[in-house]
């Protein structure tokens, strides 16, 4: 129940060292309270273990929940296509609690993307896909809610703390070397 | 009763119960299609309402394999109302209110200690027979990944 069934690919969005011993990936919702709790953790993580680790994100958006969170989840992604896509991901989580239509229109512009090209993959197939596919290969993976963290494939204990997804880290850094 | 949860092979035995406060499903009105029924504590507790707002989103890849999602808990049709209402879910949720967790009981599902039904899952295919079950600590959110390898199985042995 507990293991990720799509590895880690050049489709997912990733960031940190490249070829790093420990691939964390989260399954995330952007208007979920606890995801917008973890967003500095993986900050801090990527700051104290920088060659250690590469990080993916990946969407899970409950949209029935959380109304922007589908929409949220499309903007990253299609800010993705001109290069953008963590710089949205953190504009996203760093206006969490005020998200709304027009918030991915702000953010986009501020960001300085073309926004011909932003509105046009904003609502395409392709962009929609990526969004669904991540969505489906976490049912997959036994995901329940968010976010859900795996670490080299395995599901992470997280328990709303940094503590425990250093922990979790730092367990798997020393087999490595 | 059964003290266990049904396991495959067995007839799921049919049921009337309320969905709506004025409409009842009977579970062989349902045939021809495969069902999901996810027995379920309580409406608003934390665990179950993350469980059902997964299964509200997972519908649209049930709905591949031909299967339909229905809730089941003791909590009453007024209930339910409010409670899908609130967490905007589309699948039915039905109220194994009267005579108290008669449903629950004969799948095996009813925690007599709690007065309400466990956390358990089961798949039932087109001819009414379940095909997977699985009973889940309460606490714990199930997913909804054992119910989409059953029914992948159940594409497969189908070929």
């Amino acid at each position: 129940m507990s293991a990720l069934k799509t590895p880690v690919s050049g489709k997912d969005q990733q960031t940190g060292h490249p070829g790093a011993p420990v691939t964390l990936v989260e399954y995330g919702d952007y208007q979920c309270r606890h995801c917008g709790i973890a967003y500095p953790f993986i900050k801090r993580l990527l700051a104290e273990k920088e060659k250690d680790l590469l990080f993916v994100f990946r969407n899970f958006p409950l949209q029935e929940a959380h109304p922007a969170a589908y929409m949220a989840a499309l903007a990253a992604e299609a800010a993705g296509r001109q290069g953008k896509f963590w710089l949205m991901h953190d504009m996203i989580f760093e206006h969490q609690d005020n998200l709304h239509g027009n918030s991915f229109i702000d953010f986009a512009a501020a960001l300085d993307l073309d926004m011909q090209q932003f509105a046009q993959d904003w609502r395409s197939e392709a962009v929609k896909q990526k969004v669904e596919a991540d969505f489906e290969s976490g049912i997959r993976s036994g995901v329940n809610g968010t976010p859900t963290f795996f670490l080299n494939g395995e599901k992470v204990s997280y328990d709303e703390t940094y503590e425990s997804l250093l922990q979790a880290v730092e367990a798997v850094i020393p087999q490595q070397r | 009763m059964a003290e266990t949860i049904l396991a495959k092979g067995t007839t799921a035995p049919d049921f009337e119960l309320y969905c709506t406060p004025d409409q009842r499903l009977k579970l062989r009105d349902l045939k021809g299609k495969r069902v999901i029924l996810a027995f379920y504590p309580a409406d608003w507790s934390p665990v179950c309402s993350d469980q059902m707002a997964l299964y509200n989103e997972a519908r649209k890849l049930f709905q591949q394999h031909n299967a339909e999602v229905i809730g089941i808990s003791v909590d009453s049709k007024w209930c339910h109302l409010a409670f899908e209402k609130d967490r905007h879910l589309h699948f039915p949720l039905l109220a194994d209110f009267e005579p108290k967790g008669e449903v629950s009981r004969l799948y095996g599902a009813y925690d007599e200690k709690e007065g309400q039904s466990k956390r358990a899952l089961f798949v039932i295919d087109e001819q009414g027979v379940i095909q997977w079950s699985y009973l889940s600590p309460d606490g714990i959110n199930p997913g909804a990944d054992g119910i989409l390898q059953a029914l992948e199985t159940m594409d497969n042995s189908q070929h």
